[in-house]
């Protein structure tokens, strides 16, 4: 099965949930690179995000949460479509992106 | 010397202010969970170094944070490698902030669906954690009122949570209809006499009382009396706003209402008014001298739809007979131009000698009062607006 390090770009509040300085965050991904393989990835290796960016129980992204890659809006997108070549190569980052909403 | 620990819950982060018994000098530390709105601090009575916090947002949801230092440090419960888990690799599972609503049916019936505002049913959806009240006796257990409206409850520490359904089974949960601020279980009051016994209160059902650890709930609400309900005699519905305790008599029980300030002799089976003279009988705060029962103070507030002091003077009153009989506290407080509200959970006391009283406003100040009401100080005048303050007194 293949493998493919994702690069993961979040939000500066849940940088500092997950105890990260800077930058983004690179994940380990088997088989498909989809938004649900990346996030399962990200929660595994960084438990305290379970919830943030997900509901819990149904999975669904949470409604002011945003994502983004490559200059497209994949927010409605299945979780289980592919993801950018770019992405699932490496090249260009997943955003997590909080929606600007709210002061 | 004895010293005090202030806990800060506010809308940009939470913020603990210390000072030693005198309560002159105090050093502020925070904010934690910056930029996060923080609905609620307190520390475990059992250890309080150990402190549980509601970290919430609207973007990212629900997280518990946890000390055992006091405040220095947080985790997550949970998630730092290490913590015992009960995911079966043996790797954390993050679930410290999963709230997820019993829908097994324990009472035979489905908890699926509250009041909504239109009168149509609507299902329970978790939004946040209001209030954490950790056990009495054990260090690693604390309870949760969240929003929509229910009970928690963890036995590890806040790494897992699991709700008391009881409480949404009993009957009436179906009636339950959100307040302005949402339909918010703020208020859970631990009898220290019988571990059995807990209260809670929800705007805008009203109090409620399990008499066997959570199992089983009855509505506490005779002698409430909301204009605003089509039957002033109505079981539930009443927006209650905060109720108090005191240790010493864990019978009596008083209760800030949306206007009204009710008592109880019995454990909620009957209140009273005891608002008495009151210049004005709405507020949300109220809370009882750490060694006085019938001394009782709240902040009142002009109206529902005006959530600030009479004439721009920011005032606390104070009733040792118990209620009815109320005095005003003003030295040290604003005396015009103040228009700032003080939120349910946003008063506390400590129990040093001279009871010391703490509350904190929507304007960024948090007041300390170190001779039980008579004058008054800022400890901190410019934080982010204050959603609650809770104190804990240390040797």
């Amino acid at each position: 099965m293949s493998r493919a390090t994702i690069q993961v770009a979040l939000p500066a509040h849940l940088r500092t949930l997950a105890r990260l300085d800077h930058g983004d965050v690179t994940v380990e991904v088997e088989g498909r690179v989809t938004q649900r393989s990346v996030l399962d990835a990200l929660e595994a290796r960084y438990p305290m995000l379970c919830g943030t960016i997900r509901d819990h129980t149904t999975q669904e992204r949470r409604p002011f949460v945003r994502f983004f890659a490559c200059e497209q809006d994949l927010s409605h997108d299945s979780p289980d479509a592919l993801l950018p070549e770019a992405v699932a190569s490496g090249k260009e980052p997943f955003f997590v992106i909080g929606a600007i909403a709210g002061g | 010397m004895s010293k005090v620990r202030v806990l800060v819950g506010t809308r940009k982060g939470a913020f603990i202010l210390t000072a030693d018994g005198k309560r002159e000098k105090w050093d502020v530390s925070g904010p934690f969970f910056a930029g996060w709105p923080v609905y609620h601090l307190k520390g475990s009575p059992v250890d309080p170094n150990r402190i549980f916090a509601s970290q919430t947002s609207d973007w990212f949801g629900q997280v518990i944070q946890r000390s055992d230092d006091g405040g220095k440090t947080w985790i997550q419960p949970g998630t730092p490698p290490g913590e015992s888990t009960t995911a079966p690799d043996g790797s954390p599972k993050g679930e410290s902030n999963k709230f997820v609503y019993d829908t097994s049916g324990p009472t035979g019936k489905p908890l699926t669906t509250h009041q909504w505002y239109d009168g149509t049913q609507h299902p329970w959806e978790f939004k946040r954690v209001w209030h954490l009240e950790p056990s009495l006796k054990d260090p690693d257990t604390v309870y949760a009122g969240i929003e929509d409206a229910a009970l928690f409850r963890s036995s590890d520490g806040g790494k897992s949570w699991q709700e008391l359904s009881g409480l949404r089974g009993h009957g009436t949960g179906p009636k339950w209809q959100p307040g302005a601020g949402g339909l918010c279980l703020h208020s859970i009051v631990l009898d220290p006499s019988n571990p059995q016994r807990i209260f809670i209160a929800i705007s805008a059902a009203g109090a409620f009382r399990t008499d066997d650890g959570g199992k089983t709930w009855k509505p506490i609400n005779q002698g409430l009396r909301s204009q605003y309900i089509p039957d002033p005699k109505a079981e539930i519905g009443h927006c209650v706003h905060h109720i108090a305790m005191h240790a010493s008599k864990p019978g009596v029980l008083f209760m800030q209402k949306h206007w009204d300030v009710m008592r109880t002799n019995n454990a909620g089976d009957v209140w009273t008014e005891v608002s008495g003279n009151l210049p004005t009988d709405f507020g949300f705060v109220i809370d009882i001298h750490t060694h006085e029962p019938e001394t009782i103070y709240v902040v009142p507030i002009k109206s529902d739809g005006e959530h600030f002091p009479l004439d721009g003077k920011l005032r606390v009153y104070r009733s040792r007979t118990g209620g009815n009989e109320w005095e005003e506290l003003s030295k040290g407080l604003p005396e015009r131009n103040c228009y700032v509200n003080v939120l349910r959970d946003a008063m506390a006391v400590d129990s040093l000698d001279s009871c010391g009283v703490y509350f904190g406003t929507t304007g960024g100040q948090v007041y300390s009062s170190a001779n039980a009401g008579d004058s008054w100080a800022p400890i901190v005048r410019d934080l982010p607006a204050v959603l609650s303050v809770e104190v804990q007194t240390l040797p």
